[in-house]
């Protein structure tokens, strides 16, 4: 078992490397940050100096071997835009991003498995054909269109709700937080629904095709026989037994939530690190792209390495293979 | 809580989006300043906030002209024309309520001058900056300098008191990520003191009521909320539902739907930024084009009939909305040495350009790769493919290959492009910043924007000469001379001058200033 753990840990710490090194070697063609930092006054001794002390002179395999050094001792250099440490600026992002996935993750799975158990129940009515077609379009349109329909209709038509920021945030010790406000949690119902529309629809549709599967099988009807009632059949038998598969799916596409949250960040202008990495890109800050990408890739490896582990755990087959 | 209660408090929530006091400015635009160092960065955005909190001796007002600002008078000295005197105000306080004088102005400039500093090409030629009272400075520069007071109007003062119990005379080391006091503190002697600040999210500042100019000025706004929002869509939707009442950056796209929507206006006013092609006519052969052993862009005749395809006004009515107006020189409109009649000389005449093609000889055309930015400037990319259907009426085959800013730039840079798209804006209002860095051959420190290879010594003595020749008028003459050569020699090929929109509440009082910089002491609220 041990082994088979430490075979994995070394798998894992191996893509990571790779990862970066793919990051590296794509830096090369996103620009050249130094017109960006320096005016249109600046010399061409200014660049020069400026490219030597920033080692963008340097071949990018050299350039990768640097980040690497320093970020292992925990630096991962200075925003070339900001002008501040990396790590500093990431940890102020972060809990705009956490919240929000947070938020969007509990929309997506409670409406999710709702609406998912009504569609499976009430298989031919009126109201569930309805919802699985609308789900059809929650799919199909791309995030920025689905954020920008909803600016249109409840910011600029309605006036209810905010297009833009976060509202007013509580700094609780390092932690900014916008639950704590009004304005705060009215801020973060569009993201939210935004951001967690993809996912809602597909619990959505996982969880019905599930739950129409089980609802096939002889215990339920066998429960019927019984003369159960139906919340009893439908809610504590169906439904624990469709949420194996939907579970690990929810686990999976929550680091998605956190990692895709770019495109919601940029259309609502929502101080996270996806709106951070958009900025990244756009101004070439090398060392804010290369510590994104790791974060997430971290968080990728680390979800699949836990998922990995635990199967072990649960399937002896795999023990014996290892 | 009961059940009512809750509706009601969701009501309150729901409604309260659209309330505010009606003095507040509550400003939009694209980016944020990156610091608030006073030296430390040269860029639009981070020069707008400083210029709330901040103050420099001289500043532009909206027009573009100048006005005193710290300093009430300034001079050349009478017996020595390389010395300028400025009288500074008297009176003026600090936010922190520190006295402002000589020492400050002194303090300010040593600190400009400083390796990290970013603004320290700007007073490159000042050599000594003495107090002669409390309130006379003598600034000392490398020769005569009849321009040096357009060179001041972003060197912002700061005490020297403050900077030193903070420990930030040095100017921040913004590429070595070092953070000081004054990075995210501002202690200036301008009309808003900053309140609070998160970068890339929200600036707040509010009116200083002991502003020297607070009856002079109309001040009306009370207090600023400055918010970046980089995306064009939602910038818009902002201003559209009132949480924002002043945008910048406005895509021209929407300039109608803000224009008709109600409680909204929409000012324009051409800005300080030509946009052209440059060509490299230097190199004896290109590697963009086609030709083999000969460079077809060095034939003079060839760019003329280039510059004669392009149909400015289709590009201005097609591609720009009629939001630009099309250029026959390299220089915006307020610039000392620009004139109506070189900005009104380029024509369309396909005919003319074909037989000067034939002249030339590539009567068959050649092919070439036109290099363009597509971030930069208002609708670059589509300009671009505009010039390319323009350019193959001539037998110009072009293929163009737009990118990011982030990548076009270095191609002009190391002189890797051979045809190119670049914008320029000129802070001086001065011919002599075109020349320095679009005309005059490139070297370490001059003509480092100018990849056209183009290098004529006699001219660039002449341009060399302008700085320091303290006649105004045979300097005008010389900077007319100049443009003459350049005009005749089609070193570049004009396209337009960018205009400039500004969104707002009807309430905001404000035209739009050239530079893209508005200060809001000029505001008026009702």
């Amino acid at each position: 078992m041990l082994s088979f753990i430490v075979k994995r840990v070394g798998q894992s710490v191996l893509v990571l490397l790779i990862t970066g090194l793919v990051a590296f070697s794509m830096f090369t063609f996103v620009g050249d940050p130094i017109d960006n930092m320096l005016g249109q006054e600046r010399t061409i001794e200014d660049v020069e100096r400026l490219r030597e002390q920033l080692g963008l002179d340097k071949p990018f395999v050299v350039q990768y071997y640097r980040f690497l050094e320093q970020a292992v001792q925990g630096n991962f250099g200075v925003s070339y835009r900001q002008g501040r440490p990396v790590a500093e600026i990431l940890l102020e992002r972060a809990p705009a991003t956490l919240e929000l996935a947070a938020v969007s993750g509990i929309f997506a799975i409670l409406m999710g498995i709702a609406l998912g158990v009504f569609t499976a129940i009430r298989r031919n009515g009126f109201a569930a054909n309805l919802i699985m077609s609308a789900s059809l379009i929650g799919v199909s349109l791309p995030t920025f269109l689905i954020g920008i329909l909803l600016i249109y209709l409840f910011s600029v038509e309605l006036g209810w709700l905010p297009s833009f920021g976060r509202g007013d945030t509580v700094d609780l010790g390092g932690w900014t937080t916008g639950f704590l406000t009004a304005s705060g949690l009215k801020a973060l119902i569009l993201p939210s629904i935004t951001l967690g529309l993809y996912q809602m629809t597909l619990i959505m549709r996982l969880v019905r095709s599930e739950m129409l599967e089980v609802l096939r099988q002889d215990y339920i009807r066998f429960a019927k026989a019984r003369g159960l009632s139906d919340r009893v059949i439908n809610f504590r038998h169906a439904l624990k037994n469709t949420m194996v598969p939907v579970i690990t799916v929810i686990g999976l596409q929550l680091g998605s939530i956190i990692a895709f949250a770019i495109i919601t960040e940029t259309v609502f202008q929502w101080p996270g690190v996806g709106l951070l990495f958009i900025n990244a890109i756009q101004f070439v800050d090398i060392p804010v792209m290369a510590a994104y990408l790791m974060l997430i890739s971290v968080m990728f490896v680390a979800i699949n390495l836990l998922v990995d582990i635990l199967y072990a755990f649960i399937d002896p087959r795999l023990r014996v293979a290892a | 809580m009961t059940k009512s209660k809750g509706l009601l408090a969701l009501a309150a929530l729901l409604s309260s989006t659209t309330l505010a006091p009606a003095e507040t400015l509550r400003w939009a635009r694209a980016g944020d300043a990156l610091t608030l160092d006073p030296h430390a960065q040269n860029e639009g955005p981070t020069h707008t906030i400083r210029h709330q909190i901040y103050e420099p001796l001289i500043i532009r007002d909206m027009t573009g002209a100048f006005e005193p600002a710290l300093a009430t008078e300034w001079a050349p000295k009478e017996d020595d024309p390389n010395v300028w005197v400025f009288k500074l105000r008297e009176g003026v306080k600090f936010h922190g309520g520190e006295d402002f004088t000589a020492e400050d102005v002194v303090f300010s400039f040593e600190r400009a001058k400083q390796e990290n500093s970013d603004m320290k090409e700007l007073v490159s030629s000042v050599v000594e900056v003495r107090a002669v009272d409390d309130y006379t400075v003598e600034i000392v520069t490398d020769g005569p300098n009849p321009i040096l007071p357009s060179n001041l109007t972003n060197q912002y003062i700061l005490d020297k008191g403050w900077a030193e119990a903070n420990n930030t005379v040095n100017v921040q080391d913004f590429e070595g990520g070092e953070i000081t006091f004054a990075t995210t503190n501002a202690n200036g002697t301008g009309p808003y003191i900053l309140q609070s600040r998160e970068p890339d999210v929200k600036t707040v500042m509010v009116r200083n009521e002991e502003y020297w100019g607070r009856d002079q000025f109309p001040m009306e706004v009370s207090e600023i909320v400055y918010t970046p929002i980089q995306n064009a869509a939602t910038r818009v939707a902002a201003l559209l539902s009132g949480e924002v009442n002043f945008l910048q950056d406005m895509p021209v796209q929407d300039l109608e739907r803000v224009a008709g929507a109600d409680g909204l206006v929409v000012k324009k006013a051409p800005q300080n930024r030509v946009i052209f092609f440059g060509m490299n006519m230097g190199a004896d052969d290109i590697e963009a084009d086609n030709v083999e052993g000969a460079n077809p862009l060095a034939d003079k005749r060839v760019r003329k009939a280039m510059s004669m395809a392009i149909n400015r006004d289709a590009i201005q009515q097609v591609v720009m909305r009629g939001q630009s107006e099309p250029a026959g020189m390299v220089a915006p409109p307020f610039v000392n040495g620009w004139t109506a009649e070189m900005d009104g000389a380029s024509v369309t005449d396909i005919e003319g350009a074909k037989a000067l093609m034939a002249e030339a000889g590539y009567g068959d055309g050649f092919s070439i790769r036109l290099d363009c930015p597509n971030d930069r400037y208002i609708n670059d990319e589509a300009i671009c493919q505009a010039a390319v259907g323009m350019f193959g009426q001539i037998g110009v085959t072009v293929n163009l290959d737009a990118k990011p800013k982030a990548q076009h730039f270095p191609l002009i840079t190391d002189g890797k492009s051979d045809f190119y798209m670049l914008g320029w804006g000129v802070p001086t209002y001065d011919s002599e910043y075109i020349f320095n860095f679009l005309v005059h051959g490139r070297e370490a420190d001059i003509g480092t924007w100018n990849a056209t290879g183009y290098d004529n010594d006699d001219l660039d003595a002449k341009i060399k000469s302008l700085a320091s020749n303290v006649d105004l008028d045979a300097r005008n003459a010389d900077i007319a001379a100049i443009w003459d050569v350049v005009q005749d020699e089609t070193l570049y090929i004009p396209i337009h001058h960018q205009v400039l929109n500004w969104g707002m509440g009807e309430g905001v009082g404000i035209e739009v200033d050239p530079e893209d910089q508005p200060k809001v002491k000029y505001f008026t609220m009702n």
